[in-house]
Formats: C-alpha cells, sequence, structure tokens
C-alpha cells in the first residue's frame, strides 16, 4: 500500500485544517467531481463550493466542506487551497441551517454575489454533515 | 516645603492605579502577542501553498495577466498603511507613517499622484486632522485581523488597480480612482524586540517563479489546469494578492501587540520610579513639619521658661 498513498494537506485561509497521508481525494472542480488517486498527473484546478472527501491511509473517510479554492496535485502531494474549510465533525448542523435560511432570506432581496456566497457555503456545509 | 504631604501622598496614589493600569496592559499585550504569532503561523501553510501554486503556473504556462502586467507609464500609485486602531503603542503608528510619507515622497518625485489607503483608526485621525483625502479606510481590526478583511482590503486595490482606460466597466466607490501601481506599507514583525516598517509593492505582482529549483533527478510536473490556465490565474492572482495583504495585516498585528507591550512596560517602570520619588518627597515633608513642630514646642517652652524666670 506504501506507494498507493499521497501527501495530502487541506488549507485554509487562516489555518491548517488537516494534514496527513491519504488514498483518495474527490473533490468538486469547476469541470465536475474528480477523484484522485496516488501518481495522479500534476493539475491544478479550481474547486466550487462542496464537499471534499477524504480516504485516509488507514482506510477513514473524512468529509471537509469548502468554498471555491484550488486542487494542486504534483509529485503525490495534493493541497486543497481554500479560504474557509470546515470538517464535518466541527460543523454545527443547526447553526448552519440558520445561516441558510438568513441567506435565503437576504438574497431574496438583493442576489448580489455575497449573497449567493454566503448560501453556497451553508449549502457545502450542510452537505458535509449530512453526509457522514 | 512647597507642597503638602496631604498632596504628594495623593499625587502617589493616583500614579499606582495608573501603574496598575500599565501593567495590565502590559500583562495583556504580551499574552497577545503569542496568539497573533500563532495567527501568523497558521496562516503560513496557505500563503505557501499560494505562492507554490502561482509559480507553477507562472512558470508552466506563459499566459500574460493584467495583474502581473507593468504599466508603461505609471502615473498614479495607491499606498496602503496599515496603522493601528489604538494608541498607548509607543512610536508604532508614527513610525508607519513616518515609512509612508517617505514612500509617497519618492513616489511624488518620480512624478506619480498617491491614492491614500488605510488600515487602522490612528492613520485615519492622521489624515482627518491634515485635511487630507483618503481613498478608503478600514477599521476595527487592527489586533485581531481576519481574512475577510484582507479580502475587503484586496479587492477594493485590485478593483482601483484594474480600473481606468482598460476596463471601464469597473466603477470604484468613493474617492478612489484608477491606479497604476499598488504599495503597502506596514511594520514587520521580525522579534519581540525588533519591528521594522517596511513598505513593499504589491501591485503589478512580481511573482518569484518556482521557489524551490526542481533538482536534476526530479521530473518536472507538467500541470493540467482546469479549465485553463488564464482561469486559473484569474482566480489564483487576487487570492494572492489577499494573502499577501493578510500577511501584512497579521504582521503588523504582532508588532502592534509588541510595541505596546514594550511602551507599557516603559510606563510601569515610570511609574514606579514616580512613586518612589513622591514617597520621599512625602516622608521629607512630613519629617520637616515634625521638626518644625518640635522646634516650636522647644521654642514656645524656653519662651514660657524665660518668661517665668523673668516674673520671680
Amino acid at each position: 500500500m506504501a506507494d498507493k498513498l499521497m501527501q495530502v494537506e487541506l488549507v485554509a485561509a487562516d489555518r491548517l485544517v488537516w494534514s496527513g497521508e491519504a488514498s483518495m481525494v474527490i473533490a468538486r472542480t469547476t469541470e465536475g467531481d474528480v477523484g484522485i488517486l496516488a501518481n495522479h498527473a500534476p493539475m491544478l484546478s479550481l474547486m466550487v463550493d462542496g464537499v471534499v472527501d477524504v480516504t485516509t491511509a488507514e482506510g477513514e473517510t473524512w468529509i471537509a466542506a469548502v468554498d471555491a479554492g484550488f486542487l494542486s496535485v504534483a509529485n503525490n502531494r495534493i493541497s486543497i487551497l481554500s479560504e474557509h474549510a470546515e470538517m464535518s465533525h466541527d460543523i454545527d448542523l443547526e447553526n448552519a441551517r440558520a445561516d441558510l435560511e438568513r441567506a435565503h432570506a437576504a438574497g431574496e432581496n438583493n442576489d448580489d454575489a455575497e449573497a449567493a456566497a454566503a448560501r453556497a457555503w451553508a449549502e457545502a456545509r450542510i452537505r458535509a454533515a449530512e453526509k457522514v | 516645603m512647597a507642597t503638602s504631604v496631604r498632596e504628594l501622598r495623593a499625587r502617589t496614589k493616583s500614579v499606582t492605579s495608573m501603574k496598575k493600569i500599565t501593567r495590565a496592559m502590559e500583562l495583556i499585550a504580551a499574552s497577545r502577542i503569542i496568539k497573533a504569532q500563532q495567527r501568523a503561523q497558521a496562516a503560513a501553510p496557505y500563503a505557501r501553498e499560494l505562492t507554490r501554486a502561482v509559480s507553477a503556473v507562472a512558470t508552466y504556462s506563459n499566459v500574460e495577466h493584467a495583474l502581473t502586467t507593468e504599466p508603461e507609464d505609471p502615473k498614479r500609485a495607491a499606498i496602503l498603511i496599515v496603522t493601528s486602531d489604538r494608541g498607548l503603542a509607543g512610536a508604532y503608528s508614527s513610525s508607519v507613517l513616518k515609512e509612508a510619507e517617505r514612500l509617497a515622497e519618492k513616489l511624488r518625485s518620480e512624478g506619480k499622484e498617491i491614492d491614500t489607503y488605510i488600515s487602522g483608526r490612528k492613520g485615519e485621525a492622521y489624515f482627518k486632522f491634515r485635511n487630507r483625502t483618503v481613498a478608503a479606510s478600514w477599521t476595527g481590526h487592527s489586533d485581531q485581523p481576519t481574512y475577510d478583511v484582507a479580502r475587503e482590503i484586496g479587492d477594493a486595490l485590485i478593483q482601483a488597480f484594474l480600473a481606468g482606460e482598460d476596463n471601464p466597466e469597473i466603477e470604484l466607490e468613493g474617492e478612489a480612482s484608477p491606479v497604476d501601481e499598488v504599495h503597502v506599507v506596514y511594520t514587520r514583525f521580525r522579534s519581540m524586540l525588533v519591528q521594522e516598517p517596511t513598505a513593499v509593492r504589491l501591485l503589478p505582482l512580481e511573482v518569484v517563479e518556482g521557489e524551490e529549483p526542481p533538482k536534476a533527478d526530479e521530473v518536472l510536473p507538467l500541470y493540467e489546469f482546469e479549465p485553463d490556465a488564464a482561469e486559473v490565474l484569474d482566480a489564483l492572482l487576487p487570492r494572492y494578492v489577499q494573502s499577501r495583504i493578510f500577511f501584512a495585516l497579521l504582521q503588523a498585528a504582532a508588532s502592534e501587540l509588541a510595541a505596546r507591550q514594550r511602551a507599557m512596560k516603559a510606563a510601569t517602570d515610570n511609574a514606579e520610579e514616580l512613586i518612589k520619588k513622591y514617597t520621599r518627597l512625602a516622608n521629607q515633608a512630613r519629617q520637616a513639619g515634625i521638626t518644625q513642630e518640635i522646634s516650636e514646642i522647644v521654642g514656645g517652652v524656653n519662651a514660657l521658661a524665660d518668661a517665668t524666670a523673668g516674673s520671680e
């Protein structure tokens, strides 16, 4: 198994959320979902708000909510960069639902980019929390 | 003795309570520095990965981007000055402002007009007092900057940089006008003892290519860009700018706290000295009073004794 692992780092703007070895990473890019295994070709792609699915070396799976960011793959190193990132077990589902409702309420009045971003982020968190 | 014992005692008391305040502020600043340093360290991986990604794009593709292109004839420059929200930090804000003035002078001598952007209430007050216009300012976060603030500032500066003849659709808010370059003046946190005001040019970006030169036996990664290199760069560069600003804000926050701790330590030491001095003066005044009373009593007794001796 040793040669089937990659070094993964999930980095938010203000902290390192997770780092360790993983056998598979699934993320949603602008082109659609991608699954990445070890020895993937170097890639740099844009992510959209959504969830990142990582299968660790021990076979466990964890899920994190990310907002738009980057996925960079090179030499079996994956870095997932996102301004905000939250592991599913850190997400307060009630809180996320309330945020979504608030974002919906705000979004009906003025449909600007900020409200849309807030909505997408709340949705991503709810998805990540429910997926576990 | 000019001042009375009571007056001196009152002064000692007020200095003592001031000392308590400055001591408390010193301790608060000291504990916050550690937190600020931790925040700066926690933000480092993001900046590092972002830099790596940017230099990857710059190295493995030859896409030109507006944010990296040097304007041919720069006429207007923006300066972002990172100051503190509160005073009582020694020369912290004034040395940043001095550095900013120096940079502004240099840019003016190159024939550029200056737009000022400010973070922190102290800088805002400085410009308001001198009746100078400020393009935009952000306050209320100087000792605990969040990424959201950095994004807001970054977006405003990028908008100002991109606006102009090339992009007539961008509308700027308030006093802001299109600029050809963007500089940042902030205080760099070298150590607890050394913080130095620094000026760096933020835009147009100078991307350091290949931060880590690949070793001979290492195969150069041929990146695939999704959706394509131009679009990746388009999303990457603004974030790079934001993260640079965030870095500046975090450094400034740590420096501010270190400066405050030092200033408050000096204030506490001075207060201690004052207390010592006033206590001595008060003791002296009290002793003088006692001596005077004794000599009065002795004098009175003598006079009384003389009077009785004379009458007998």
